[in-house]
């Protein structure tokens, strides 16, 4: 740990929900609108935070608690994740296995939340998000065990440190098949097309949306933090792949953030250019991404 | 070793006590039965974790006058490690019973029950102790004879009677094969004491080949392993929830413990010992947590889970052997330890949740998870506990769940970077498996949880749940801490695991502990991690808190996205959940479905009714025996019925025997 662990907490906690703001901007220009302010989450967060709240009678404790701790366990997976070539705060090794098991928290009393108010809606996202993990979570831990052989270590900031240019010039096949499944599985986590819509009308065909369908006020803005900070070390892990070390930290740390609004403006290019697929299609996709990173790992093997 | 002594003679003396009890005074039975069972078990845990804390090993002696007997007990840090569940579980369990009882006590006579009870105790603590093979035998099959006693306990209903069939039939071909085994041992040995078998060890790689099979056979039955494990999903809903909780928490540990025990008689470790177990792990894991999720009753569910928990430890066994295999200390360590750590984990957690489920099932009288819901509100006790359990369960942090599988991941990930590329494959299959069974897991136990305690009560229950008795909340309590306790103190559990797990790898203690820094580290690590989450969740709350205050917080009736007239028939049920998972694997779950569709323009009736049996039991042993059946009719003809013809069969037996001997 050293002072500057600190720079990719504190742009996560500051810039994330920027992120949401690039996508909606990159999908608004390619539908030729103006779209809503980059700032817009912010405005989002910062209205939600001065109402109050109403809870349905059928809710109990637990609602009120889902968001609260799908918070906490968001913030303390950012303290996990490297951005670019800047350590993370907390480095230790199989550190992403705790990583993936937060993100798993998060998500189930996010489910737990959403059964609580016996909707029949809510209980359909639950019921799609829970298994749409379930196929995204053994993929994503297969891309990073497939890093973790190349860069012979356990942690993803020393994974990220070592994969570097010269990496990818000697097993860029690898290095490229396990991007492919990190992308996928940041669409599927993230709940961007083509697994599931954020700006669909219908609750019957959302899966995240229709979750959340009854938080509100300072509850709903902690699920809109939580969502943009997930958003955010989601897409760190695909720009550590990515972003070289140029040795300087200024460079170092305009690619980094760069790095990360690009990743924001492929999955705005994404959403634009294709449609959501039928979720009887979306185990497949899932299932091929995990294919993708075990044939990575495969080729990968005489390291 | 005289506390051991004394616990078993106090269980004893319990089991007599309550037999001559039982016919008097009833509630009384439960008391004396329940106060044994607890003394017993604060007397046999001293000495277990005196041992564990590096005492040095007890033994104790006797003659016995039974051929190739001996009453040899012997308490090293490997039994010791499984008392603590089984000693521990047993006390809590007796406890709940107490008040899970309390209404059949004028119904039904509670003394056998609890006779078999403190004899299944006594069973489970005497194969842990028994160094001779005979002795093990012996209180393997007091075990398994008084738990079959304890399913049957409602022997009235046709259900139960056939799952305790069913349990005694898998329970014994279990124990034929190891009869074969401790036979084979005996006449390569030529001793019937473990000490020696573990000292000779077993040279030719054939012979251990085929008693490492009949161990895995043997004791994966007791077990659970797929596909031996088809007595498991009857047996532990059949039986009262502070058995199943026993049975399932404690008792089928033991088959590992005897795996276990069996690797330390059989040498050096061949390459495809590590891979079947693996793949057996893998195998039971990935299913026993497809069928858990497939399940309307919530016993029945939690007994698959129980499949995929042994899967898991047997998937770490497998890793560990193939780490000594293949000359990777580190990874030999960290499977057998995050196989021996799950194994206490799993008893705590997967106990607490059984006795949780009793808890709904003695106030709702049902446990079709599609009929209840909204029990957090009336049994807020018992929602919190199962919401413990089921964090727990899935491998989630903070808890202890997540501790073992970290162990476990560790292994794998340590594989993965291994130079074999063997060893790397071996570690990419485990990882891939318990990504994927923890993501199913986390699938079961939200629909567990989410349909019986969240949302509306789905059908009308015959009666009016309340919050069960402090004779039940407290064990269950007392579970929840300990799998709070073992998360936030993980980092002292190496000390007490790496001595047994090197012992079993056949590893230098001395090499090891330098070894274990970095994993000992990383468990400190972790805890903390999981007290900042605490700490960070109070934080938020209190910041929420804080914002509310003073503004206007409303109730308002549930979104129904316009629709006005909102029942509790409209929410998901349990069946609904996991319907997408179900359909992904009908292939292999192979659920039976009745459905009625709506019909003409007012359809007044529609149905629809899923059911999943067991795939191994429908599609293996229910064939199987029956060829076996019709294979035995033919030999009907011998049984005549005289009294004579049967003696007459005996002695041309003796006589035929005889001419053998002396030919």
């Amino acid at each position: 740990m050293n002072a500057l662990s600190f720079i990719p907490l504190l742009l996560a906690l500051v810039v994330s929900p920027l992120l949401p703001g690039i996508i909606n901007r990159t999908k608004a220009v390619f539908a030729g609108r103006r779209g809503q302010p980059l700032l817009q989450t912010y405005f989002d967060l910062w209205k939600l935070l001065h109402k109050g709240a109403v809870y349905s009678r059928t809710t109990t404790w637990l609602f009120r608690a889902g968001p609260m701790l799908g918070l906490a366990a968001v913030l303390m997976a950012v303290t996990l994740v490297p951005l670019g070539n800047f350590p993370a705060l907390i480095a230790f090794p199989a550190d992403f296995f705790l990583f993936a098991c937060l993100l798993g928290l998060m998500r189930f009393f996010t489910v737990l939340a959403a059964l609580d108010t016996g909707s029949s809606f809510e209980g359909m996202g639950a019921s799609r998000e829970v298994f749409f993990s379930a196929l995204a979570e053994p993929a994503l831990l297969v891309a990073l065990a497939t890093l973790a052989r190349q860069a012979q270590s356990l942690s993803l900031s020393t994974i990220f440190s070592r994969v570097s240019g010269g990496h990818w010039l000697q097993a860029g096949p690898v290095l490229v098949l396990v991007l492919i499944a990190l992308v996928v599985v940041l669409l599927a986590e993230n709940s961007r097309i083509p697994v599931d819509d954020p700006n669909t009308h219908l609750e019957l065909t959302m899966i995240h949306e229709v979750m959340v369908l009854d938080h509100g006020g300072p509850d709903f803005a902690f699920i809109l933090y939580g969502a943009a900070l997930k958003l955010w070390v989601l897409a760190a892990l695909v720009v550590g792949m990515v972003v070289p070390d140029t040795g300087t930290l200024w460079l170092n740390l305009i690619l980094s953030v760069s790095g990360m609004f690009a990743v924001a403006v492929i999955v705005g290019v994404v959403e634009s250019v294709m449609a959501r697929l039928r979720l009887l299609i979306v185990p497949q996709l899932l299932v091929g991404a995990g294919a993708l990173a075990a044939m990575a790992f495969l080729l990968g093997l005489n390291k | 070793m005289t506390l051991l002594l004394f616990a078993m003679a106090v269980l004893l003396l319990g089991a007599v006590g309550v037999l001559l009890l039982g016919g008097l005074r009833r509630n009384g039975v439960s008391f004396v039965a329940a106060a044994s069972v607890v003394v017993a078990a604060v007397l046999g845990l001293i000495p277990a974790i005196q041992v564990l804390a590096g005492g040095e090993t007890l033994q104790l002696r006797c003659p016995w006058p039974v051929p190739f007997g001996e009453f040899f007990i012997q308490l090293d840090p490997l039994s010791a490690w499984f008392l603590l569940p089984v000693l521990l579980l047993s006390a809590l369990c007796a406890i709940y019973g107490v008040g899970y009882l309390h209404s059949q006590a004028g119904k039904r006579p509670l003394g056998p029950l609890w006779f078999f009870y403190c004899l299944l105790v006594l069973g489970m603590t005497l194969v842990l102790l028994a160094r001779n093979a005979v002795l093990f035998l012996s209180a393997w099959e007091l075990m398994a004879v008084s738990s079959f006693f304890l399913v049957t306990f409602e022997h009235e209903r046709e259900s139960v009677r056939s799952a305790g069939w069913i349990y005694l039939v898998a329970t014994h071909l279990g124990t034929g094969f190891l009869l074969v085994f401790f036979i084979l041992m005996g006449r390569e040995t030529g001793s019937m004491d473990f000490t020696v078998w573990a000292e000779k060890g077993i040279h030719t790689p054939e012979l251990a080949g085929i008693l490492f099979l009949l161990a895995v056979v043997g004791f994966g039955t007791k077990a659970g392993f797929m596909p031996f494990h088809v007595w498991l999903p009857e047996a532990h809903p059949a039986a009262p929830s502070h058995v199943s909780a026993l049975m399932s928490g404690a008792m089928i540990k033991l088959g590992i413990y005897g795996l276990m025990r069996s690797l330390t008689f059989l040498g050096a470790p061949s390459i495809w010992w590590g891979w079947l177990l693996l793949c057996i792990g893998l195998a039971s894991g990935v299913l026993g947590i497809i069928f858990a999720l497939a399940q309307h009753d919530l016993k029945r569910l939690l007994a698959y889970s129980s499949v995929e928990n042994i899967g898991l430890i047997t998937a770490g066994l497998g890793l560990g052997l193939l780490g000594v295999s293949y000359n990777q200390p580190l990874i030999a360590i960290l499977g057998f330890g995050g196989a021996l750590l799950h194994v206490l984990n799993h008893s705590l957690f997967k106990g607490l949740l059984f006795l949780a489920a009793g808890s709904v099932a003695h106030a709702t009288g049902t446990r079709d998870t599609n009929r209840l819901g909204g029990l957090l509100k009336k049994m807020p006790w018992t929602g919190v506990l199962f919401l413990i359990g089921a964090v727990a369960i899935c491998g989630l942090p903070p808890l202890n769940g997540f501790i073992s599988e970290l162990v476990l991941a560790g292994a794998s990930l340590k594989a993965v970077i291994a130079t074999p590329m063997e060893m790397a494959m071996a570690g990419l299959l485990a990882l891939v498996g318990i990504g994927l069974i923890g993501g199913l897991a986390a699938v079961t136990f939200a629909k567990a949880f989410g349909t019986v305690f969240l949302g509306e009560p789905r059908q009308p229950l015959d009666s009016t749940p309340h919050e069960v008795g402090i004779a039940m909340k407290a064990p269950m309590l007392l579970l929840a801490a300990g799998c709070v306790g073992i998360a936030f103190g993980a980092a002292w559990l190496p000390d007490w695991i790496v001595p047994i797990a090197s012992r079993l790898g056949g590893l230098e203690p001395e090499k090891i502990s330098a070894m274990v820094q970095t994993p000992a580290l990383v468990l400190a690590i972790v805890s903390i991690c999981g007290l900042a989450l605490v700490i960070l969740f109070v934080v938020i709350a209190l910041v929420r808190r804080g914002l509310l205050s003073g503004r206007t917080v409303g109730a308002a009736d549930t979104w129904g996205c316009g629709y006005a007239r909102p029942t509790a028939r409209i929410q998901y049920t349990a069946s609904s959940f996991v319907q997408p998972v179900t359909t992904l694997f009908r292939w292999l779950l192979g659920a039976h479905r009745q459905l009625q569709r709506p019909e003409g323009f007012f359809p007044t009736k529609a149905s629809l009714t899923t059911e999943t049996p067991d795939l191994t039991h429908e599609e293996l042993y229910r064939p199987g025996f029956l060829k076996m059946n019709w294979g035995i009719a033919k030999l009907r003809w011998m049984q005549q019925g005289h009294v004579q013809l049967y003696v007459l069969y005996i002695a041309v037996t003796l006589i035929v025997l005889l001419a053998w001997k002396f030919r």
